[in-house]
């Protein structure tokens, strides 16, 4: 097969099987013909064809998470192209490889705005890791390459292949052949940390006796979870993850202390302010976590491991950086760790643990609310998830939108495997959650895949409950209806006097379950405490059907704990009275 | 502070904007910018200046490090280097014009009956000098390319 003649429009599709590419997300278009006709003619790559651009790179996005295998999406040009940007923009910001193929008017059209005709190379620039324009359909092959290799390795990211409309034409034809090995003089990501900032590493991890191990996206994507743990239960450290890491180390261990910064739990906040040491693994130290800077854990030494050398000191100075990926480096600080000479007190912690767990016993988040009824007698949305968890005996795949659901949904919902909790942290991205579960459950169609979302979220993608009926996805979408944009409702609560500006929605709501009907699919409305678990439990034994779960809760709910603007981590407000400060 | 940067890069399409880009992007401020292929062909190299203290110029050289496309930054100011611009002017032509362009070490390169174009070459402030001889009246027009540099030790900028 290695040396037919082919056109561009095949080439593409060769290159796509040589990268093992089981399934591209897309939506096609007048540039994009040629390529249509071209995956039209071929088996090994099936396309799922999404009903709005921006699903289409959120659900490729969805599958490179539950997977670690790169996500692939066709669009055309022009509006095409710009209806993926927010997608793209959205795995950029939490580096995940996705490879956006964009189609592009002819060679010739291009500069003259011709019709659909927009500049995908410079409007995606400040939202991919890298980009190319293809000038010749002999690049197809090499150009392939380069773009799976640079989206996959060292910090992964989106990039996208730009490739005129005349490239990809079947009367032009040409030996294919697929480059082996490839070399990009310019990018050699670091695997290997650097062996005396490690050694210098362990003695400081030693020696410290209020330590703490923050860890972020960058052990899922670094597939770095098992050497985590290893780590973690060596030292017997306390360990938090960020909304991006949660499920890198077990939710349900007792060394796990809760996700950290914004709405991170008392404990985790508590126990990162007043820590002597803290090492940071594929985290980048964002203002969600830090609250402000320059009051931010001032006792405690840095150790900073990431594979991307930009996010070290970028914001908090750091003691002892170290430039590697975080599987490679933990690996190492275990085998050095494990070294004769070296020896763990883990007694020596017994001050620090009790001082951690009196914190957890103080302000810790109550997992068993659902056992009890609502004080107001309406839903609350922690019982919504907490129900959810017990349901799916925490082990489903859970991707969420934006919004206090979404916050409720890390808090609650216990993540023990890595790859499981599927969400927009970087750039917050509403309408992410539906298109993302439909990735996820065509990665591992087996498997149990619900969408916390909100009934502000679900609209801006709701369009794609259309692709799920046509290919069969029976997700569990779980709509924590609090009837308002509640995450801004909070907000507005908290510092603006309760103005709710354009955050309700004044009785405008659809019918969810006629929707949802109307798409062909199983709708149940929950307005009762009394009917929640009944009604989740005959939602999943529907394992054929997608259910969507329009559940009305409480809508003046916040999410607690909250870090206090201007502040440090250890200035919370714990409740709508409750503050950690004055 | 000021600044110099070195940056070789691909001789690409879309590789200076991704530069720029970086630039506005992130906040950081460009004084001068400077581009042009190398012997090698398939390289450019670009000297900017831009501002910034320590912390910031380590994250500028870091975050173009990250882009695809650049080969190799370094920081010129960091320690000794030779720095100089090309400037030409428009002078109006009188008749101690070309005396005065010569003292200043400025050669001409065009020159009618009222106007002469002079270029000079030297370090900006050399430059900033050269200017201030000529009052608004007779200096017509100016434009310079910016700093280019060089680091002055044995360590070149190559692949
Ligand atoms: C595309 C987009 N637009 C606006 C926002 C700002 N925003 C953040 S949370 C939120 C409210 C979300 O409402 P809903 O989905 O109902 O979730 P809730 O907070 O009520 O649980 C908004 C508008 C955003 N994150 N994304
Ligand atoms: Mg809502």
């Amino acid at each position: 097969m290695n040396k037919q003649e082919v056109s561009g429009g095949e080439a593409l599709m060769l290159s796509l099987q040589e990268e093992a590419v089981d399934l591209v997300f897309g939506y096609p278009g007048g540039a994009s013909l040629h390529i249509y006709d071209a995956l039209f003619q071929q088996q090994a790559v099936q396309h799922v064809l999404v009903r709005h651009e921006q699903g289409a790179v959120h659900a490729a996005d969805g599958y490179a998470r539950a997977t670690g295998k790169p996500g692939v999406i066709f669009v055309t040009s022009g509006p095409g192209a710009t209806n993926a940007i927010t997608g793209l923009a959205t795995a950029f910001m939490d580096s995940t490889p996705v490879v956006v193929i964009s189609s592009q008017v002819k060679s010739h059209l291009i500069g003259t705005d011709s019709f659909q005709e927009t500049d995908m190379i410079g409007v995606s620039r400040p939202v991919v890791k890298h980009s190319y324009l293809v000038k010749k359909p002999e690049e197809i092959p090499k150009v392939v390459k380069e773009a799976f290799h640079v989206a996959t390795t060292g910090r992964p990211g989106p990039v996208v292949i730009d490739i005129p409309k005349d490239l990809t034409d079947a009367s032009y034809n040409f030996k294919f052949s697929y480059p082996k090995e490839i070399d990009i003089r310019s990018y050699k990501p670091v695997d290997e940390g650097h062996s005396g900032q490690i050694k210098k590493a362990v003695k400081a991890l030693l020696r410290s006796k209020r330590p703490i191990i923050y860890s972020g996206g960058g052990v899922i994507q670094g597939n770095a979870s098992e050497e985590l743990t290893k780590l973690v239960r060596l030292l017997n450290f306390p360990v938090t993850n960020t909304l991006m890491g949660l499920g890198a180390y077990p939710g349900t261990d007792p060394l796990f202390v809760g996700m950290l910064g914004m709405h991170g739990t008392y404990e985790a906040n508590m126990a990162m302010h007043n820590s002597d040491l803290i090492l940071a693994v594929g985290a980048r130290f964002d203002d969600r976590i830090t609250n402000s800077p320059d009051l931010f854990a001032l006792d405690a030494k840095k150790i900073h491991i990431d594979v991307d050398p930009a996010s070290l000191s970028k914001i908090i100075a750091v003691d002892i950086p170290i430039v590697g990926s975080a599987k490679t480096c933990l690996s190492q600080l275990i085998e050095e760790l494990e070294k004769e000479k070296y020896e763990i007190d883990k007694d020596s912690l017994e001050p620090w643990w009790d001082q951690i767990n009196n914190w957890k016993k103080e302000h810790g988040l109550d997992h068993n609310l659902v056992d009890k009824a609502p004080p107001k007698g309406k839903i609350l949305p922690q019982q919504v998830v907490q129900s959810l968890y017990r349901e799916t005996k925490g082990d489903a795949f859970i991707t969420s939108d934006v919004g206090q659901h979404q916050m409720f949904a890390a808090q609650y919902y216990h993540f023990d495997k890595p790859r499981r909790w599927i969400n927009s942290g970087g750039l917050g991205t509403m309408g992410f959650g539906l298109p993302a579960a439909i990735g996820v459950q065509l990665a591992h169609p087996g498997s149990v895949v619900a969408c916390i979302t909100g009934e502000g979220s679900i609209q801006m993608c709701i369009q794609e409950l259309s692709t799920c009926l046509q290919y069969g996805l029976p997700l569990k979408i779980i709509n924590i209806n609090n009837q308002s944009l509640g995450m801004v409702k909070q907000w507005q609560d908290m510092q603006y006097g309760g103005r709710l500006s354009e955050s309700t929605y004044q009785g405008s709501l659809p019918d969810f379950i006629a929707l949802t009907e109307s798409f062909g699919h199983v709708g149940m409305k929950v307005e009762k405490y009394e009917d929640l678990q009944k009604s989740m439990e005959e939602c999943f034994k529907m394992t054929d059907k997608l259910v969507f779960m329009d559940i009305y809760v409480d809508p003046d709910e916040h999410v607690y704990p909250m870090l206090e603007a201007g502040k440090s981590m250890q200035d919370m407000w714990l409740d709508k009275d409750k503050k950690t400060w004055e | 502070m000021k600044r110099v940067l070195a940056v070789l890069m691909e001789n690409q399409a879309g590789a200076l904007s991704r530069v720029v880009g970086l630039f506005s992007q992130r906040g950081y401020n460009i004084e001068s910018l400077i581009v042009a292929p190398t012997e090698d062909p398939t390289l450019s190299r670009l000297t900017m200046t831009t501002i910034g203290d320590e912390k910031v110029i380590q994250q500028i050289t870091k975050q173009l490090n990250k882009l695809i496309d650049v080969v190799k930054v370094i920081d010129l100011s960091a320690s000794d280097y030779s720095e100089s611009e090309l400037m030409i002017i428009k002078l109006s032509n009188h008749k101690d014009t070309i005396k005065k362009i010569e003292e200043l070490g400025g050669s001409i390169i065009y020159q009618d009956e009222t106007i002469l174009n002079a270029e000079f070459i030297g370090t900006s402030s050399a430059m900033d000098k050269v200017l201030s001889t000529w009052d608004d009246k007779n200096l017509l027009e100016v434009v310079r390319t910016g700093i280019l540099g060089l680091s002055s030790n044995a360590k070149t900028l190559t692949i």
